[in-house]
């Protein structure tokens, strides 16, 4: 089986036997993270660019990290050191890059469809790295991954989201991929951060995270994105934590073998209290570490062949 | 030179006429109407419209010529060119040009740019001075010098206080007053319609409230204050139950609503195109439903094209940085009689809406299909198959979702004081 797709925009246009595949593919590349020697010849020679409109640290590492990992040329761009601050359009900036035979092109930005419309008008495949509050789609493939590794499977899990949905890219490409491999996912936070239907989404909205918390399989808080707040969508991060927060007393509500996630980077204290995340039912670390087995099969998938 | 129309349908509801006929016209003004009639003696143009309509002159009453200022968007003299091709003799230019038409000599400069147009340009000025919503525009001096209605189109008044004063001032000079009608606190910030597509694109999203609140308010405003006000551009179902209601006891509102409010809806962002973003945005399909009753049962009086030019400076950008609007001159007439044939509206009340209810809102005289009336008619063929391309677009913009789109039926012959402005080529 191969991906019939030029670009990677979002979980939207995947298949479950397409997300499958890259999780599967994924397996393999990171075993090569455990060897001595880290690296291998696969995409030598293959350039991959990376375009950074807005601040990261751990996705561009682990991009980076799995670029060179496979052997190829990554070079990365950022919006403060490029033609951005001189003007020039988003296309303008694609065309040239272009000029120069990438590869592959790996893109953030924060604006919803931007990577879409560099992907349009480009031959080179795109791989969406977030864009706007609209899809993140290595994120949610990396959460798979790490869930399906301790469980061995995501069909029939429960998965219950906390935080800020509407505004989250995080949330939205998690909550695609694992209705697509027949997961039930819920959904926790203030209404102010929900979006107005969420019913039509196919998730269960319960308002309590005492309640929310329940039966679930996993637990995936999301950061509270404090430079996306206009002020009015919460009262404060006091209030916040206390109702929305997780700490030991709500994960009593929980099952014992509850596991606990967050795409980072987290605000200790606020979404989640410090001794929770050092507990070993937290994979917030794993998470990290299968991040950049997902991006080198991400990079060997759309451009190795 | 005389210009004759043979054996067309001659067809205007205001002077129950329906008939085969021929038009004879002399000097700019129908000189006979009647069946078989002579060629003039001296040179005289015949045009064979057999399976032809020939309506009143068609009247767009919210348009954006973008001069002065952005001409490279559109001129005046582009703007009509698109107008005559959409099968218009007549429109209504909103004020949000570079400088603002707040004042008397931008009025003046419109019309005198229009003087070059080849069809009728009504300038609507500024309700507010640079439709900032604080200090109202002398509006005598406006409409002295011929400014046919007022309107801060394209913002909301926030303050209702200033928006009372505007419509009691308006009322001193009984110059009809035009409301853009968004509570901007609420829609800030917004790029599409809230509902599913936009939770699922994460786009900033506005919801329908934003628009039903500045509805109801300015309503109640002219309830009391006594004038009547005009919605422009509806696109939710909630606001044509406020103005359903008002008409219900007799508040003198009327509204407009735009082509694309009852044929696209939020699904047409899906693919990110700039082209579906416009202000009020696409709603649901919901939205759709009651918009086509609205305008069946006469709720919403007018279609209105909201024709707004924008190059690809202001639209190959991203979404959120994307300007509001599209084109709309060329396309309104064939997406309105898709309504036709899908049996929502009548001829009749097309019509009626492209002339009549326009011009009585705008207070202007209505050009009929009558011996005497000045030559403004429009020629329409009802069942030409058409393709919309960039190239045979006349505004200078091309911003517009139906590019590629296949039409039935247009405009084929725009005529204005007895000229020919427009006549459609293969």
């Amino acid at each position: 089986m191969e991906l019939n797709h030029k670009d990677l925009l979002g979980i939207e246009h995947l298949t479950a036997q397409e997300i499958t595949l890259i999780l599967d593919t994924a397996v393999s590349m990171k075993e090569v993270s455990a060897r001595e020697i880290k690296k291998v010849p696969t995409l030598r020679g293959k350039t991959i660019i990376s375009l950074f409109y807005e601040p990261s640290t751990r996705t561009r590492t682990s991009f980076e990290i799995a670029g060179k990992r496979l052997s190829a040329d990554v070079v990365n761009i950022s919006a403060s050191s490029s033609s951005v601050v001189k003007g020039e359009t988003l296309e303008d900036t694609g065309r040239n890059l272009q000029a120069m035979n990438p590869d592959l092109l790996i893109v953030r930005h924060a604006c919803a469809g931007a990577p879409k419309r560099l992907a349009d008008v480009l031959p080179t495949p795109v791989i969406n790295a977030g864009d706007g509050a609209h899809e993140h789609p290595t994120q949610a493939l990396l959460d798979a991954f790490t869930l399906r590794e301790r469980l061995e499977k995501l069909s029939g899990l429960t998965v219950l989201i906390v935080g800020d949905i509407l505004h989250s890219r995080v949330a939205r490409s998690n909550i695609l991929l694992l209705k697509k491999m027949g997961a039930n996912v819920r959904v926790c936070g203030p209404r102010t951060m929900m979006p107005h239907n969420m019913e039509l989404f196919g998730v269960e909205y319960v308002p309590r995270l005492v309640d929310a918390v329940r039966d679930v399989d996993v637990i995936m808080m999301l950061r509270i994105q404090k430079e996306r707040q206009q002020g009015t969508r919460f009262p404060g991060e006091r209030e916040y934590a206390r109702f929305f927060g997780l700490n030991r007393s709500v994960l009593q509500h929980a099952r014992d073998d509850v596991l606990i996630m967050h795409p980072g980077p987290v605000n200790r204290g606020v979404e989640i209290s410090p001794d929770i995340m050092a507990l070993p039912d937290s994979i917030i670390l794993d998470q990290v570490t299968n991040g950049v087995a997902i991006r080198m099969a991400l990079m060997y998938l759309f451009t190795g062949k | 030179m005389a210009l004759l129309i043979r054996n067309a349908r001659v067809f205007d509801p205001t002077e129950g006429l329906d008939d085969t006929l021929d038009i004879l016209v002399v000097d700019g003004c129908i000189k006979e109407l009647g069946r078989d009639l002579a060629v003039q003696q001296g040179e005289c143009r015949e045009i064979d419209a057999t399976g032809l309509l020939v309506t009143p002159g068609l009247i767009d009453m919210h348009t954006h010529l973008r001069e002065p200022g952005q001409e490279y968007k559109e001129t005046i003299e582009s703007g009509a060119r698109a107008a005559a091709a959409g099968g218009f003799t007549s429109v209504a230019c909103m004020a949000n040009t570079r400088p603002v038409n707040d004042n008397a000599s931008t009025t003046r400069y419109i019309l005198e740019k229009a003087r070059e147009a080849c069809v009728h340009v009504l300038p609507v000025a500024a309700l507010t001075v640079g439709l900032q919503g604080k200090a109202l525009t002398e509006m005598g001096d406006l409409k002295a010098a011929r400014a046919v209605a007022l309107s801060d189109d394209g913002r909301g008044i926030a303050d209702p206080q200033v928006m009372r004063h505007a419509l009691e001032y308006a009322r001193s000079f009984d110059l009809p007053v035009l409301c853009h009608c968004e509570d901007s606190s609420l829609s800030g910030g917004g790029v599409m319609h809230e509902g599913t597509v936009s939770a699922l694109l994460g786009l900033g999203a506005i919801t329908p409230v934003a628009e039903e609140l500045f509805v109801q308010r300015d309503i109640a405003l002219a309830e009391w204050v006594g004038h009547p006000v005009h919605i422009q551009h509806v696109s939710t179902a909630g606001s044509v139950r406020i103005i359903r209601d008002a008409k219900a006891r007799g508040v003198r509102v009327t509204a407009e609503t735009a082509p694309h409010y009852f044929t696209l809806t939020d699904e047409a962002v899906r693919g990110f195109d700039t082209n579906t973003k416009m202000n009020p945005p696409l709603r649901s399909a919901a939205d759709i439903a009651v918009i086509k009753e609205a305008l069946a049962d006469g709720t919403i009086d007018v279609i209105a094209s909201d024709h707004a030019p924008h190059s690809s400076l202001e639209k190959d950008v991203e979404f959120d940085h994307a300007a509001f609007g599209i084109i709309g001159l060329e396309t309104m007439l064939p997406l309105t009689l898709a309504l036709v044939r899908e049996g929502v509206l009548s001829l009749t009340q097309v019509i009626e809406k492209f002339t009549r209810n326009p011009a009585a809102i705008l207070g202007c005289a209505c050009a009929g299909l009558r011996v005497g009336a000045v030559a403004d008619f429009t020629i329409i063929d009802l069942g030409l198959l058409w393709t919309l391309d960039r190239t045979q677009l006349q505004s200078l913009s091309c911003n517009t979702p139906f590019l590629g789109h296949t039409f039935t039926g247009r405009a084929v012959y725009t005529v204005v004081g007895g000229i020919v402005v427009y006549a459609y080529q293969d």
